[in-house]
């Protein structure tokens, strides 16, 4: 790569080859990318970011495909970081969110990112946000991330947002399940898509008695909106409720609080990603196996080990 | 641990609509532990290169069975060559006959693979060409 001075001038001037080239670094956690994230760093923080998630097939990449267009209406720019799940067995992913949206790849003001969760060491949240800082860098007025909301790593994807979006669709009664299970409580917005299917409004009514059951505070509980992402019907109306989301939250002071709250978040997470890291080169894995035969035959215990295993991290006793 | 995935954007220019083949590719290759982006159907050239630059992929495979590949793949890779991204790298595969290829290669496709060609046949040139 040229020089990072180089590189984080492309990148403001929004040069998508070296926007991409940027992403790239970062998901392969290359040394640099920390380094162009340090250079960017004072450029970012202008971007709005909206997170989009839901179960698989519930519309959410053709919904942002929508949503993008009617952005771009309005005369604002958008990034896209998409992702999808890679398999867990061979790392290799087929990354498919694009074919939802094929006209927004010749808008040159959007910039669109697919991205695999890959799932080493826990570092999709990481890849996410600092990608999400490049793009932020770059001067997109809004970021959008779609994740497919299953597991723990997605959720805490989506939370790096200004406001997130929970896309339901009408018959998945399992889906339902799910959201009492957790992802209920990320939602900012609610949104039942298929609207043109049968049963839209009785998972919107459903909905709305969960959120009228769960710990929102009255005038905090999310809206439920309909829309049919294939028509766009609903599309507008939902920007209009994420723009009054946010601006509420800038007004009451809740958007700074918010932020500073993921702050918190994305300090930890990169000290136990990094500690995690800093194990790994330090302690092999012969050293754990003996470790296990001697506790398997009773010789020591699983604390006397991990105690053992902390002073040779931090380099006292032998 | 900087180690650099394989990444590769498998399009389908042209206005046939038929992409059974593409997706089979696709498959085989995320088996073989790449990450493939997958655009869909009827894809213009200018389409491919802008997803191909937006994702940073190192290759670019274009399936096309309409017959228009003389004049698609060679505007595939002037586009790139345009855009200074040149370094991707095209190869091809559809219903493309033998005589065509010398003029595909010459316009930098840098392999074409005929119909029926064995999934672990692209898997091996992708894997020569990264190793270089
Ligand atoms: N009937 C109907 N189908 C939709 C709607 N939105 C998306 N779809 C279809 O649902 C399928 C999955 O859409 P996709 O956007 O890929 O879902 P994702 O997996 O949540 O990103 C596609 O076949 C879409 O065409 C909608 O509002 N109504
Ligand atoms: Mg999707």
């Amino acid at each position: 790569m040229n020089n990072i001075q180089e590189f984080s001038k492309e990148i403001k001037k929004g040069n998508k080859r070296f926007i991409a080239k940027a992403i790239t670094l970062i998901e392969n956690e290359d040394k640099q990318a920390t380094e162009l994230i340090n250079s960017l760093y004072e450029f970012c923080g202008n971007a709005k970011t909206i997170g989009i998630t839901g179960p698989p097939g519930a519309g959410k990449s053709t919904l942002v495909g929508e949503l993008v267009k009617h952005i771009r209406s309005l005369d604002k720019t958008c990034g896209l970081i998409l992702v999808d799940p890679s398999s867990p067995f061979t790392g290799g992913a087929i990354l498919g969110d694009r074919i939802r949206m094929p006209e927004l790849t010749n808008d040159s003001g959007v910039f669109i990112r697919s991205m695999g969760t890959r799932g080493s060491l826990g570092g999709l949240a990481k890849a996410t946000r600092d990608s999400v800082k490049i793009l932020d860098a770059s001067g997109y007025d809004y970021v959008i991330i779609e994740t497919v909301g299953i597991g723990q790593a997605e959720t805490d994807i989506v939370q790096t947002a200004d406001a997130v979006v929970v896309v339901s669709v009408p018959g998945l009664g399992d889906h339902i399940q799910t959201l009492k299970a957790g992802i209920m409580e990320i939602a900012d917005l609610f949104v039942v898509n298929k609207a043109d299917k049968d049963g839209a409004p009785k998972t919107a009514r459903e909905l709305r008695l969960m959120i009228e059951m769960s710990n929102y505070a009255v005038e905090e509980r999310p809206p439920v909106l309909l829309t049919d992402a294939l028509s766009g019907t609903g599309i507008p109306e939902l920007f209009t409720k994420i723009e009054a989301f946010i601006e509420n939250n800038l007004k009451s002071g809740k958007f700074e609080s918010r932020r500073k709250e993921q702050l918190l978040f994305e300090i930890q997470d990169i000290l136990d990603y990094n500690v995690k890291k800093y194990i790994k080169t330090k302690i092999d894995k012969d050293f754990y196996k003996s470790k296990v035969e001697e506790i398997f035959n009773r010789e020591t215990t699983p604390y006397v080990v991990t105690e053992e295993l902390f002073n040779i991290l931090l380099n006292k006793g032998e | 641990m900087s180690e650099r995935k394989v990444r590769i954007l498998v399009a389908k220019p042209g206005l046939d609509g038929h992409d059974r083949g593409a997706k089979v590719v696709a498959r085989a290759l995320r088996d073989a532990g790449m990450e493939v982006i997958y655009t869909g159907l009827r894809q213009t050239p200018e389409q491919i290169v802008r997803a191909a630059i937006q994702e940073d992929v190192q290759f670019i495979g274009l399936s096309c069975l309409s017959g228009a590949h003389n004049h698609l793949f060679p505007k595939v890779t002037s586009l790139l060559e345009e855009s200074g991204a040149d370094d991707i790298i095209v190869f091809g595969g559809g219903v493309i006959p033998s005589d065509d290829i010398p003029f595909l290669k010459e316009k930098g496709i840098k392999e074409i693979f005929g119909p029926g060609t064995g999934t672990d046949k692209i898997i091996n040139f992708i894997n020569s060409l990264c190793d270089e």
